[in-house]
């Protein structure tokens, strides 16, 4: 069946599965569906990856996760699993610049040496080795031989194109506007295309998320932060792209571009209307000081662009993947905007909870919604995060 | 009310300086801008990024100097020498009071709105030679940054003096500084017409005018101008390839023949140099009348963004404004009138401009006809995105870059269809996978290009493509010199590398059965990431 096909008669575009949200998640648990034999639509209100799935820093590396043993065995694998390049590229170095940085960083070896994994303390001579734009500022560092990064939008159209080879497909530029239910059930999702039939409703909506589960009464408390990265003209490769510290995260791209973020983040109203503005701000600068501190050596590259994205965030900042109660054909999932590395992962546990009620591979109880069950009704307020009062 | 420590809340940039009235660019609309305002009683700062710096102009930034930019640019003191002389009204803007900054670039423009609202107020990134690179916050600002050539490829357009239309006039009239004598110019759209008359009373000898149209889509006057003068304009021909000796283009082959040359003056399409309002959130639309993407303005030259205007070649570029500054310098002083009013300054308000008329000639055909002529049916395959080494055919199949060497076991081919589904082809969607764009020109070259491509392939108008997105900075600034010169504390003792919440990295062994935001109050580790 072609992708995107709008010339079929209306009672048949519907799926058994209709996923809503075309980002790296919703993308990654279709084809995951899909690879089971599961009928699939993903609904998209623009293009792919267009929001923080196509934005982020690329990282594969999420030692406190359930997933991560998941991530870890399915990203080598998955330029063949998918058929198209994601670059990914194994393995890390995180410098620290001070003895602070470095007792943040070392939490990360306890969590992987819990879990089998080798993370190497190395002293400034080898970061040094290991990376030729370091400088003489590295305190001391820690090689993972795991983890690594891959290219966000390569990654994000990989599923894409790998699903829709699958028999699967995606509506872009199909708004949601609401859902039709029987009694427990979701059987269809309203959009601006008109109605599409499902046996079971997938949201995976990023920052929508929340809005939309609650239109179905589902709670899922998020909140939207917006969050800058740079990036810099292409310089020689280093051995090893997966380079950050010193409060960044991000890597060389295998183009040879540095592309870091980090910093403060800034909390935004939740669109009603999505696809407004993603403006980056002067943060720029400081991400450029730090960058410049990490790799001394690229103090002359040239920054050539700076964007931002926004992210949804639960309370605790850990990923909702639940079916909620309530409901027999639901599932829900927001990775609490560290999703793009996890993506091999939590798709392929959606996959399992749509067709098994269950994830095989991993526990998922502290992703559980009930874990907010008895969270305070202010908790935003509680945590300050809130947006700031525009000033002008 | 608890506030979020790792976020932007409570952390001040650091601002150097304030002006009620900004003014990028001081060609003859921005210095009418800038005088306009000083003479309302506005404090004016007035900023250029010309004389750019040799390097920067080696790179083709901002305009497409196509390695011909003569030694003297090297120069710095001759270069603003040459400036102050070629534009009179610089020091009558002095003499106002203007605080006039030449060799300043602006690189960013950024106003409080829709997912932002940390700023103080409006600021602008601004970077010198000298001072490095800074921010200004202003009241108002009036854009007027001119215009830039859409690229052409060609076999060989690689080579040094193959180069934009502005660009080689730029380099000729103000600085004297066109390392070339002999020009070949594409295109008869009246700002080719015009470049080649001004090249002509530089002394540059203009051996053709080449179209592939079969004739003239500049104004008549102009195309009898340049016949009287004896230059031939050859209708119904295209670069078929250039030879090329250790300097650079030595001649063009087109189809009718062999032509010497040493420059080679790109002149199908002069368009707004809308980088800074479209980094800035300002809402543009491509409006043929106006040469392209242009700024949507309301009565008042006003953006979207409700204190930046736009005036000059960057408000919109059409035959008769071309041919006659007058216009641009009365949207000029119309908008710093606004501005001013705006500002509590009261005025006899000067009259409006004239706008653009019908477009003379169809854009959209025109530039198709040359991408599909020179592109397209090109013998061999020209880089279109010069920086990352694109082809047009890489860009219309949507394939991988060629350093990634990619041998996938899919190997079906891939094609914008594919990519579309119900929406127009985005040209940021093929940047990001093929990289068409993604250089250090920051898509100068190639934007246009590729927006004529995708329409092509799409079989929609050009302006069914969405135009590909600038971002801040819209002028390369080297990571040492952008770090801000000073920063307030608080960035540094809050800088985490996300957001630094309290549960996020706990490891999932050790995480409780319900959280609670009193539950914070018992500390656990936790690691960055």
């Amino acid at each position: 069946m072609p992708a995107n096909d709008l010339t079929q008669p209306e009672g048949a575009r519907g799926a058994s599965v209709i996923v809503v949200g075309g980002g790296v998640t919703g993308l990654s648990a279709a084809w995951w569906l899909a690879r089971a034999g599961v009928d699939v639509v993903v609904i998209e209100k623009g293009i792919v990856g267009w929001e923080a799935s196509g934005r982020n820093g690329g990282g594969c590396s999420h030692h406190h996760s359930p997933l991560f043993a998941e991530e870890q065995r399915l990203w080598p694998l998955m330029d063949e699993l998918l058929g198209h390049p994601t670059e990914f590229q194994p393995n890390r170095v995180r410098i620290a610049l001070n003895e602070k940085q470095l007792a943040l960083y070392s939490r990360a070896v306890v969590n992987a040496r819990h879990q089998g994994f080798r993370i190497d303390e190395i002293d400034a001579r080898q970061v040094r080795e290991l990376v030729p734009l370091a400088g003489d500022n590295v305190f001391a560092g820690h090689y993972y031989h795991f983890g690594g990064h891959a290219n966000p939008h390569r990654t994000v159209q990989a599923y894409a194109w790998a699903l829709q080879a699958l028999g699967g497909r995606v509506m872009q530029h199909t708004a949601v506007t609401g859902f039709a239910t029987e009694g427990g059930r979701v059987v269809a999702v309203d959009t601006d295309q008109g109605r599409f039939g499902c046996d079971h409703l997938v949201l995976a909506a990023g920052p929508q998320s929340g809005r939309l589960a609650g239109l179905l009464g589902v709670d899922i408390p998020l909140k939207v932060a917006r969050a800058e990265m740079i990036v810099t003209e292409a310089l020689p490769l280093m051995p090893l792209g997966g380079v950050d510290g010193n409060g960044l995260y991000g890597r060389q791209t295998l183009r040879g571009n540095l592309a870091y973020g980090g910093g403060p983040h800034e909390w935004v109203e939740t669109e009603e209307l999505p696809g407004g503005p993603r403006p980056a701000t002067p943060l720029m600068l400081n991400i450029a000081k730090r960058v410049a501190e990490l790799l001394p050596l690229a103090g002359h590259a040239r920054i050539i662009r700076s964007w931002a994205g926004l992210i949804e965030n639960t309370p605790d900042g850990r990923p909702v993947i639940d079916r909620p109660e309530g409901w027999d054909n639901l599932t829900v999932a927001t990775l609490s905007g560290v999703g793009f590395g996890l993506s091999p992962a939590s798709g392929r546990a959606i996959q399992q909870l749509v067709t098994d009620g269950a994830c095989s591979f991993a526990d998922l109880s502290s992703l559980r919604l009930g874990r907010f069950a008895r969270l305070e009704p202010d908790w935003a307020a509680l945590q300050g995060w809130q947006a700031a009062a525009m000033a002008s | 009310m608890s506030v979020d420590p790792r976020s932007v809340a409570g952390k001040t940039l650091s601002v150097a300086g304030h002006a009620q009235l900004l003014v990028i660019g001081a060609g003859p609309a921005g210095l009418a801008a800038a005088i306009e305002g000083a003479q309302r009683g506005l404090s004016v700062v007035l900023v250029d990024e010309n004389p750019v710096p040799f390097e920067t102009m080696g790179e083709s930034v901002p305009l497409h100097f196509g390695g011909r930019v003569g030694g003297v640019a090297r120069n710095r003191n001759a270069m603003m020498e040459a400036m102050l002389e070629s534009a009179p009204d610089l020091a009558t803007a002095f003499e106002l009071g203007v605080d006039v900054r030449l060799g300043t670039a602006c690189w960013g423009l950024y106003a409080n709105g829709a997912n932002l609202g940390w700023m103080p107020g409006p600021l602008a990134g601004l970077a010198d030679e000298e001072s490095g690179t800074y921010l200004v916050s202003f009241e108002r600002a009036i854009v007027a940054t001119g215009r830039r050539d859409m690229g052409l490829a060609f076999p060989g357009w690689e080579a040094p003096g193959v180069m934009g239309a502005t660009a080689a006039v730029q380099l000729a009239t103000r600085y004297g500084a066109l390392a070339g004598t002999r020009a070949v110019v594409l295109g008869t759209t009246a700002e080719a017409l015009l470049a080649a008359l001004a090249l002509r009373a530089q002394g540059i000898a203009v051996a053709a005018v080449i179209e592939q149209a079969p004739a003239p889509v500049g104004p008549d006057d102009l195309v009898a101008e340049l016949r009287a003068a004896g230059v031939a304009i050859r209708c119904g021909e295209v670069v078929r390839a250039v030879e090329t000796d250790l300097d650079g283009v030595r001649g063009v082959t087109t189809s009718a023949g062999v032509l010497a040359c040493d420059l080679v003056v790109l002149g199908i399409g002069a368009v707004p140099m809308v980088d800074l309002l479209d980094a800035a959130g300002c809402v543009l639309a491509f409006d043929a009348a106006r040469g392209g993407y242009a700024p949507v303005l309301d009565e008042a030259a006003r953006t979207s963004v409700a204190v930046v205007q736009a005036v000059g070649d960057c408000a919109g570029i059409w035959p008769a404004k071309s041919g006659n500054v007058a216009i641009a310098e009365m949207e000029a002083r119309y908008a710093a009138a606004v501005a001013a009013s705006a500002l509590g300054e009261a005025g006899e308000a000067p009259s409006a401009a004239p706008p653009p008329g019908e477009a003379t000639y169809d854009i959209d055909a025109y530039r198709k006809d040359w991408v599909r002529a020179s592109v397209i049916e090109a013998a061999g395959e020209p880089y279109v995105c010069q920086c990352e080494e694109v082809t047009a055919r890489e860009i219309l199949d949507v394939r991988p870059p060629r350093y990634l060497d990619w041998q996938g076991a899919d190997n079906r081919p891939r094609s914008l269809a594919s990519l579309l589904g119900e929406g127009p082809p985005h040209p940021d969607q093929i940047k990001r996978l093929t990289r068409a764009g993604m250089g250090p020109c920051q898509g100068r070259r190639c934007r246009e290009q590729i927006q004529a491509l995708l329409a092509l392939q799409a079989a929609v108008p050009l302006d069914a493509v969405p135009l590909a997105g600038y971002r801040a900075p819209v002028r390369p600034l080297p990571l040492k010199a952008a770090a801000p010169q000073s920063e307030d504390a608080a960035f540094g003792e809050q800088w985490d590398s996300w957001f630094g919440m309290p549960r996020q990295w706990v490891p999932f062994w050790d995480v409780e059965e319900e959280y609670t935001v009193a539950g914070l109050a018992v500390e656990k580790p936790h690691a960055s990431e």
